[in-house]
């Protein structure tokens, strides 16, 4: 039940820089104890969001809601269950990492042996222990990031805020933010990441929401929005021969399959129903061109994104082009 | 949530990292030391000694505190440390006196360097050590929140300096103490009384050779008012300008 209250309510929230729409009245609610995905491509409006939710940012208009007390002129109170993780590490250059955590501890009014004992659990549970007296200044960038998170943590707040955790690190230390992640998710918290890998977000978050210039054109459960592309089916030839040379008979052949894209011996071929294997294999041999290989590739969210982005992208401009009178503004 | 273990650690650390390091150390008790040798070795009768203590003490602390605050703050937000501290759960208001406390101490202690100069080289008997002790911490509250003032109009670190020496150096002649205020055109003294610093010189020179020229609660008045309005209009300008 507790995992269905809803913890963060963003009700039309709007964010103008002189003028500028960065985040154009987006409506979503992030669940306690949910991973709460925020997809989308640069400059969607994914850290401004974040800004908003966590007082870095005046609202320009529209509200928040933490656990449904609305927070939108003073976030001190929601502050103070937030921990947040900034796209770039911020942390004091001159300080160790003991000094770091131990610092920001202090900031949450941690008191000296809880927060020098959290750091040193936060330490050992990112592998920083050797680092811990080092200048923050002498971290490699995986190290920064990792710190970054731990001072995140070190209040062990309600809510994480993860502004794209795994942008520019390796694929090694990328995995090991993940798997603390989920980790963290298994122990109860809520946690609002933002990135535009899209596998990340499906391998980790429960809901997603795709945000493209300020607003957000789908959101739901990953089963949900993977249904959009069900039914759906993609396969790929690898063929003995240029495909080119049978393309317009193929189109005639099979009226129902679109080719995505047919490259010499290469061809991407999809269909609204299910496949039928051999009619195609056989089409293909008669023409001399042997099947070397056939592969029916499954949707992923990946498509599903481009998908939605791609078409709401269109839309969105087809909309201002067609909305040239004055005092029109506003939504859809 | 104990908001105060926040302020004195935000403190704690700016002295840490900025105050107390060698480098400022140098800048802020070598140069007060500089200034007053500077003065002092040039005027060998005693009694002039006692004329320039004050003029070298509201120096002192003009320079260890407006644009030492000025400087660390805009480097923090450049590295963007900043936004730690507009994230925790404490208010604008606290926070920015949390920031501004370290320069403040700073500046006090600054203000005593040359002291202890003058006690070697001449007799201090009969100033008024409590009336010094209050336009000394008050100098230092305002020359602190025109470090925040500046702070909040600029971007870079050397516009910073820049901008504190704008005010700064005006202000080291038309405050009164090297060129007295009524030796000063006529058409130049309104600018003098918008200074703080030409309020806190005042009440040193009463409380040192009692030949200051405005009333002393005139002048603690004055100061006080400067430090309200300056820190509000720094609070003011946060709010508007660092939370986007
Ligand atoms: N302080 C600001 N002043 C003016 N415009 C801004 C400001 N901050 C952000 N923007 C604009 O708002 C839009 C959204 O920016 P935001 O940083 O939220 O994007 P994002 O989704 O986080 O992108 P990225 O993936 O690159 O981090 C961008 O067009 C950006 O240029
Ligand atoms: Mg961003």
């Amino acid at each position: 039940m507790i995992a269905l209250l809803k913890i963060i309510e963003a009700e039309n929230l709007k964010k103008q820089y002189n003028g500028f729409t960065a985040v154009d009245g987006v409506n979503f609610h992030i669940k306690r104890g949910e991973i709460f995905g925020f997809l989308g491509p640069n400059g969607a409006g994914k850290t401004t969001t974040i800004n908003m939710l966590t007082g870095l940012a005046h609202i320009t208009a529209g509200s928040v809601k933490l656990m449904g007390e609305d927070y939108t002129r003073n976030a001190i109170k929601a502050q103070a269950l937030m921990g947040i993780v900034p796209d770039e590490s911020n942390l004091y250059e001159e300080l160790d990492g003991r000094e770091n955590l131990c610092f920001c501890g202090a900031l949450y009014g941690m008191d000296k042996k809880q927060r020098e004992k959290r750091a040193d659990e936060l330490l050992e549970q990112f592998g920083l222990q050797e680092a811990a007296s080092k200048p923050f200044k002498a971290y490699s960038k995986g190290m920064k990031r990792k710190l970054t998170i731990a001072a995140g943590l070190i209040h062990e707040p309600e809510i994480l805020f993860l502004d794209e955790p795994t942008t520019g690190i390796d694929v090694a230390f990328a995995r090991q933010i993940r798997s603390l992640i989920t980790n963290l998710h298994k122990k109860g918290t809520t946690i609002f990441l933002t990135t535009h890998y899209i596998e990340e977000a499906e391998r980790l978050c429960e809901r997603i929401a795709f945000i493209v210039q300020g607003r957000i054109v789908r959101e739901g459960t990953v089963v949900e929005l993977m249904q959009e592309t069900q039914g759906e089916n993609i396969i790929n030839f690898i063929l003995g021969g240029d495909f080119s040379a049978v393309q317009t008979e193929f189109k005639n052949s099979f009226p129902d399959y679109n080719i995505i894209s047919g490259k010499n011996n290469s061809v991407s071929i999809q269909s609204p129903a299910s496949f039928s294997l051999l009619p195609l294999v056989k089409f293909f041999e008669e023409r001399s061109l042997p099947v070397f290989e056939a592969k029916i590739v499954h949707p992923s969210l990946e498509e599903v994104f481009v998908n939605v982005t791609g078409i709401e992208l269109q839309k969105l401009q087809n909309e201002q082009s067609t909305r040239t009178g004055p005092g029109q503004k506003g939504g859809i | 949530m104990k908001p105060w273990i926040a302020f004195f650690n935000i403190l704690m650390k700016d002295m840490r990292s900025y105050y107390l390091k060698p480098p400022n150390i140098s800048w802020g008790l070598i140069f007060p030391v500089a200034w007053t040798l500077m003065f002092f070795l040039r005027s060998p009768v005693a009694v002039e000694v006692r004329d320039l203590l004050p003029g070298v003490m509201a120096l002192s602390i003009l320079f260890g505190t407006t644009s030492m605050l000025a400087v660390t703050i805009t480097f923090e937000r450049k590295s963007r440390s900043f936004e730690r501290l507009l994230l925790a759960p404490i208010s604008l208001n606290l926070l920015m006196l949390a920031k501004t406390s370290g320069a403040i101490m700073f500046g006090i202690i600054n203000a005593f360097v040359p002291v202890i100069f003058a006690a070697i080289l001449t007799n201090l008997s009969g100033i008024n050590w409590l009336m010094v002790l209050a336009s000394v911490v008050l100098i230092a509250i305002t020359s602190t929140f025109l470090g925040l003032f500046i702070a909040v109009s600029v971007t870079q670190v050397f516009e910073a300096q820049t901008f504190s020496n704008f005010f700064r150096f005006p202000m080291l002649f038309l405050c009164g103490l090297f060129i007295p205020l009524a030796d000063l055109p006529s058409f130049i003294r309104p600018v003098s009384y918008a200074l703080p610093l030409t309020y806190g010189a005042d009440i040193l020179k009463t409380a040192v050779s009692q030949n200051g020229v405005i009333a002393v609660p005139l002048n603690f008045l004055a100061l006080l008012l400067f430090s309200g309005f300056l820190f509000a209009y720094s609070i003011y300008n946060v709010n508007r300008k660092w939370i986007l």
